[in-house]
């Protein structure tokens, strides 16, 4: 296992080598003088210097390129130039914020997803399964912004019964121990805190949780099929099986490994999806920190913000792949 | 598909000779499947609407998208003569996802052919030389993937600067490694087949046999490729429209559209919930039929 770990793991170093090229390359994209894009027409010839010298734009690209990994190799992915805070720092301050929003949105999606589909693999062709892989196909041709704001629209402004923006209301006050408001609240036992941190969170978690939850819909229909026909299944049924125990037990154990990786590719989504999001309900994480930078301009935030977030994707799919080996042995003997 | 079937496509094109028992090709077949399946052939009509619509939008929007502006009357309510309301310059909405869907097809054409065109080189130079050359694309292929796409499509087009023409582009650079990788496996696939020996035996150049003989067989993956990548293209430039990087106003892309409505959310919802719904039935049309394709010219379903 440590052999087949470690393997991975070297196998990485050329993807982080390649997505940094290319997070370094992005700044390089603008059109014209990075320096005047960042800091606009009016800016003065001092300042510009100043930027450039800041940026190391005067410099060789493999230069700048060597520099910019070394300092990326230190934990240093550079300062925002509207706040001349290092990146990492907001990056940090936001991630909980983001992190609890992707969890709970894949919460969402994984139980609404396996159930819909394992009862729609059940009762193939039956209205349920027909309903329900409709939805799903219309839950991946949506756009999520619009359905978001469909939702707020619903059940902010019509129905009174959600809050549309932030993580907590104007006058609920929280300790902050994890800066992950549901857990807080939990364990300060702060119950009000508790209630007004989901009727913030439901409407966000749901919108960015549709299209993994279409997908792992699917996915489960079409993996729990191919199990279901399977003699193991007709061999556990005929030795007098309940119903749940053969279809929990024995085919959605083996129908799963399909939906692990579909589980760890739907993490791309939802780190896109979290952009747009957090924008239309104001969620300060860091889809909303590139956003905010993207507006202003702040190009280093973009760059190194992207190469974070791919980071993290990188090393999410490698967890899942390494999960996937401990569920079936055979991809490690391979 | 085989070389011959691809041949005999050219030599008869999709005219289905009803009385003859015998397979008519791949596309014949493939078309009565996709007929057939009622939920593809929704996804055919939709397709279809949509092409009808921007084709003949001058004629079917009873008001100019952007020059019918009245400002008194901002964010009318749907009427008789407004059936979509009007938006908050108070223009016809109906009339704007009419025009809209002009751009849409633009969009759809634009940044697919950009990743079809750059993918189907790339794939088609990995497979066919192999090597190193293979090695190389294909890994800045893996990079390209190793980003959240969407977030990636966000980042090129605002550096390049707010415009369609760069979120086009954008997505067709995020779309391109799909391409290659179908292309590179199915031209391994062809290249160890004894008609590309005897191609080869024959004299033909590389590039004869790449164009003439390999790529031809990968058109079936190609084409459902294509047909489910316009859909989310689609839904990606109204994305990087809604933020502010796609579409400028005042042009009628479905999302900017989007984005203008969105502060008016409370006072008139109808001039969010319009445009969102234009959205999703031509993806689900693109999706639809992307699927139905995928079935309908799959050769293992062929009888």
């Amino acid at each position: 296992m440590t052999r087949y770990i470690i393997k991975r793991l070297i196998g990485l170093i050329p993807v982080i080598i390649g997505v940094s090229i290319i997070a370094f390359l992005l700044i390089h994209l603008i059109p014209g003088d990075p320096a005047r894009a960042i800091l606009g027409e009016r800016a003065t010839e001092q300042a510009l210097n100043s930027l450039r010298e800041q940026l190391g734009l005067n410099d060789p690209l493999h230069v700048q390129y060597g520099r910019f990994m070394g300092q990326i190799l230190q934990g240093d992915f550079g300062r925002s130039v509207i706040t001349n805070s290092p990146v990492i720092e907001e990056f940090a301050a936001r991630f909980p914020a983001t992190l609890e929003l992707s969890v709970a949105a894949m919460l969402i999606a994984v139980v609404v997803g396996i159930l819909a589909g394992v009862i729609s693999a059940v009762r193939q062709y039956s209205v349920f399964d027909n309903v329900s892989m409709v939805g799903a196909l219309i839950g991946v041709s949506l756009p999520i912004f619009w359905l978001g704001l469909m939702m707020q629209w619903l059940f902010a402004f019509k129905l009174g019964l959600l809050d549309a923006s932030a993580r907590l209301s104007v006058g609920i006050s929280l300790d902050p121990i994890t800066n992950f408001y549901v857990l807080d609240s939990l364990i300060t036992g702060n119950w009000a805190a508790l209630k007004d941190t989901l009727r913030h969170l439901v409407m966000p978690s749901f919108a960015l949780a549709t299209i993994p939850m279409a997908i792992i819909a699917r996915m489960t229909r079409s993996s729990m099929l191919e199990v279901l026909k399977q003699d193991y299944i007709r061999t556990a049924r005929a030795k007098g099986l309940k119903n749940n125990t053969v279809i929990f037990k024995h085919a959605l154990k083996n129908a799963f490994l399909p939906i692990l990786t579909v589980m760890g590719l739907q993490f791309g989504t939802l780190m896109g999806g979290a952009v747009l999001t957090e924008t239309i309900f104001s969620w300060p994480g860091i889809g909303r920190l590139m956003y905010e930078a993207i507006m202003q301009r702040d190009f280093p935030v973009v760059q190194n913000g992207i190469l974070i977030i791919s980071l993290i994707f990188v090393f999410i799919n490698l967890i899942v792949d390494i999960l996937y080996s401990f569920v079936d042995p055979r991809i490690r003997l391979e | 598909m085989s070389d011959t079937a691809s041949l005999q496509l050219k030599a008869n094109g999709p005219q289905p000779q009803i009385n003859d028992k015998e397979s008519k090709g791949l596309w014949a077949d493939a078309l009565k499947r996709i007929v057939k399946s009622k939920i593809s052939l929704l996804g055919l009509i939709i397709v279809a609407v949509f092409l009808l619509v921007a084709l003949f939008a001058p004629v079917i929007a009873p008001y100019d998208p952007i020059s019918d502006s009245d400002l008194v009357k901002r964010l009318e309510a749907p009427s008789n003569d407004h059936i979509m309301g009007r938006d908050s310059q108070g223009r016809d909405v109906f009339s704007r996802i009419v025009y809209g869907a002009r751009i849409s097809v633009k969009i759809g054409v634009i940044s697919v052919g950009f990743a079809l065109i750059l993918g189907v080189t790339l794939g088609a130079l990995a497979g066919y030389y192999g090597k190193w050359l293979d090695g190389i694309i294909m890994r800045l292929m893996d990079i390209l993937l190793a980003f959240p796409s969407v977030l990636l499509a966000i980042a090129i087009t605002a550096v390049l600067g707010p415009e369609l023409r760069n979120a086009m582009i954008a997505i067709g650079i995020v779309y391109t490694p799909h391409f290659a990788r179908i292309v590179r496996s199915t031209v391994l696939s062809v290249k160890a087949t004894e008609y590309i020996e005897a191609a080869r035996a024959i004299g033909c150049s590389d590039l004869r046999i790449i164009m003439r003989h390999v790529l031809p067989n990968c058109i079936a993956p190609i084409i459902v490729q294509s047909t489910l990548s316009v859909g989310t293209a689609i839904l990606d430039a109204a994305a990087l429209s809604f933020l502010g990087l796609g579409a400028q106003p005042p042009d009628p892309e479905w999302g900017a559209m989007l984005s203008d409505g969105k502060s008016y959310l409370q006072k008139a919802p109808h001039v969010m919930l319009f445009p969102g719904v234009a959205i999703m039935f031509v993806v689900l049309g693109f999706n639809l039929l992307g699927d139905g394709l995928r079935d309908a010219l799959d050769p293992r379903l062929k009888q």
